[in-house]
């Protein structure tokens, strides 16, 4: 049996715990840079607040309802993530933290515990110990654990924010319940083209012949479809490393000149080193882009990018950022503002399965250095930098919203009268 | 609820991240002048601070720091820094960090046959009674208080 718990609304709910009369009140938080809502509360998704719209869009909605708008504080949301997965851990051995709000378990002997308790025990303890409320969804996959889940939250009163599906009854009810856009894993191209042939819900699809799933939808289809009927196929072991990985940032002032796009991106090959090295991986292709700011109808619009492949792979950050920059020089042109940058990694294998080059390879030194290095910046906080990455300028995210650290800095702490 | 930053006060807390534990040699039966005795070389036991407030699990536990002089009978002055629980159930004489209509604030619990009363410790302040009609939630109980006597650079 699994158990899939889900925060509600985690990053507004976080905002609340040290903020108690922004309950029931609506709540945006914006993304990096302020730029638009990447999380709502129920009372935003009710004005019909949409995820993703740039702030500004909704100046006029945020100053009519008094919508409370957040920077994103993920200081404050990843301890208070912490606490959560903490205090979860203590109902199984088995703990799958699959983001920041959402974790998987695994009930081994689930025939000799009792769900009902857990379920309600556990969000007792949450919301009372962290001030966070969840939704807990109990079923013999992982598929199923999602779609209970859904139910969970969406019938917080009639199911005690937890929902068992045990039975086949419960499971093709809940099946035909759910929507096939908001099955786990169906991206938008797959529940478009099923929906073109009819599949409305989660029920029909499941309904679909094996050999017709795999044929249009991949092996990943069939193994879906299987899990949606019962049959556990996606485990707890098939977290893969990741297969992209990009860092890209707005910035909060344009930038003007080639120099100043040098260091950004010299920092973000950088700091994309440090997440492929994080996996062990190496990867074959960088690609490198730059944008102006589209809002600016009134200045020049450009957008560049450029895909370089590496002659070896690799995980160096010299490498990285050698071919980064490579990259920049056949995109930059002068005489625009730019807005945004990004370095992303692509064709990601394993150190285990790396190929070799016949003529060109790695400096072998290379990877005992940035070893020692990666090692270095966890245990000093990023002192050791690259001679590209400017070592003065501190950049800064525009957070014009942001709360405080009140659960990981004495200084934010919330003060209590008495 | 205010947000307080004071910037006069630098040092760094003891985080509610336990991933290093801080632990001070305790010895046991008491320290001796003179030559040192063998038996501590051997001093197997410590104390750790860490435990001490933040308890073996950390994850309810969080720090907030206090205004004002009506618990000073409790030994808690303005500007201490109390560890508060919020998974502990609440019993008749805890101090409880307390929510009236979205405030926080800081009392004893005195709990009587159909009431709750929110007890000051100090004469200067009256006894606060929460009635039905009252928004009221107990939000944690205090653990421990925390006072910094001189500030660190």
């Amino acid at each position: 049996m699994y158990a899939l718990i889900d925060c509600n609304n985690f990053y507004a709910s976080c905002e609340r715990v040290f903020r108690p009369s922004l309950r029931n009140k609506p709540i945006v938080v914006l993304s990096n840079n302020d730029g638009c809502v990447v999380a709502r509360s129920n009372e935003s998704k009710a004005l019909g607040v949409k995820m993703g719209v740039p702030i500004f869009q909704i100046n006029d909605i945020v100053k009519q309802h008094s919508i409370v708008v957040c920077s994103s504080n993920y200081t404050l949301y990843g301890d208070l993530s912490n606490r959560v997965m903490t205090l979860i851990k203590q109902f199984s051995p088995d703990v799958e933290v699959y983001s920041i709000d959402e974790a998987f378990l695994k009930f081994q002997n689930h025939k000799y515990a009792n769900l009902d308790e857990i379920g309600l025990e556990m969000h007792r303890i949450v919301k009372k110990g962290v001030g966070i409320p969840i939704s807990i969804g109990f079923a013999p996959t992982k598929a199923l654990a999602k779609v209970a889940n859904k139910i969970a939250k969406k019938f917080p009163e009639r199911t005690k924010n937890y929902y068992i599906i045990d039975n086949e009854e419960k499971r093709i009810k809940a099946l035909k319940w759910t929507k096939i856009e908001d099955v786990w894993g169906i991206g938008r191209q797959f529940s478009k083209r099923l929906q073109s042939i009819g599949v409305i819900n989660a029920y029909q699809f499941t309904q679909l012949s094996d050999s017709y799933v795999r044929k249009y939808y991949t092996v990943v289809g069939l193994r879906l479809k299987k899990d949606l009927e019962g049959e556990p196929t996606i485990n707890f072991e098939d977290i893969k490393p990741k297969q992209n990985i990009a860092t890209t940032r707005s910035f909060d002032v344009m930038m003007k000149t080639q120099d100043e796009l040098r260091e950004r991106v010299s920092t973000f090959a950088s700091l994309a080193g440090v997440k492929l090295r994080s996996q062990n991986s190496n990867c074959e292709l960088i690609q490198v882009f730059i944008y102006t700011n589209r809002f600016r109808q009134d200045l020049p619009q450009y957008s560049g990018y450029k895909t370089v492949k590496l002659p070896f792979p690799t995980s160096s950050t010299f490498e990285l950022n050698k071919y980064a920059q490579m990259a920049l020089n056949s995109i930059y042109k002068d005489g625009y503002s730019y807005k945004k940058a990004g370095v992303i990694l692509m064709g990601i294998s394993q150190d285990e399965t790396q190929q070799l080059s016949m003529f060109e390879y790695e400096n072998p030194k290379h990877k005992v250095l940035m070893n020692v290095l990666d090692k270095l910046n966890i245990k000093m906080g990023e002192k050791v930098k690259f001679g590209g990455q400017d070592l003065k300028r501190k950049w800064k995210m525009k957070q014009d919203s942001l709360s405080p650290c009140y659960s990981t800095n004495l200084k934010d702490i919330i003060t209590i009268n008495c | 609820m205010k947000v307080r930053n004071i910037n006069s006060v630098t040092l760094e807390f003891l985080k509610s991240d336990l991933t290093s534990i801080n632990e001070v040699p305790f010895f046991d039966e008491g320290i001796s002048a003179g030559f040192p005795s063998p038996a501590d070389d051997f001093q197997e036991l410590k104390i750790s601070f860490d435990k001490e407030v933040f308890g073996t699990s950390p994850s309810t536990i969080f720090c907030t720091r206090v205004s004002g002089s009506s618990m000073e009978g409790a030994g808690i002055s303005n500007n201490d820094i109390i560890a508060v629980d919020r998974l502990l159930d609440p019993e008749d004489g805890d101090i409880a960090v307390c929510l009236i209509h979205d405030e926080f604030t800081l009392k004893r619990l005195k709990v009587d046959k159909d009431c709750i009363w929110l007890m000051p410790e100090n004469d200067n302040y009256k006894p606060i009674q929460i009635t039905d009609n009252e928004s009221f939630q107990i939000w944690g109980i205090v653990i421990n208080t925390l006072k910094f006597h001189r500030k660190r650079k």
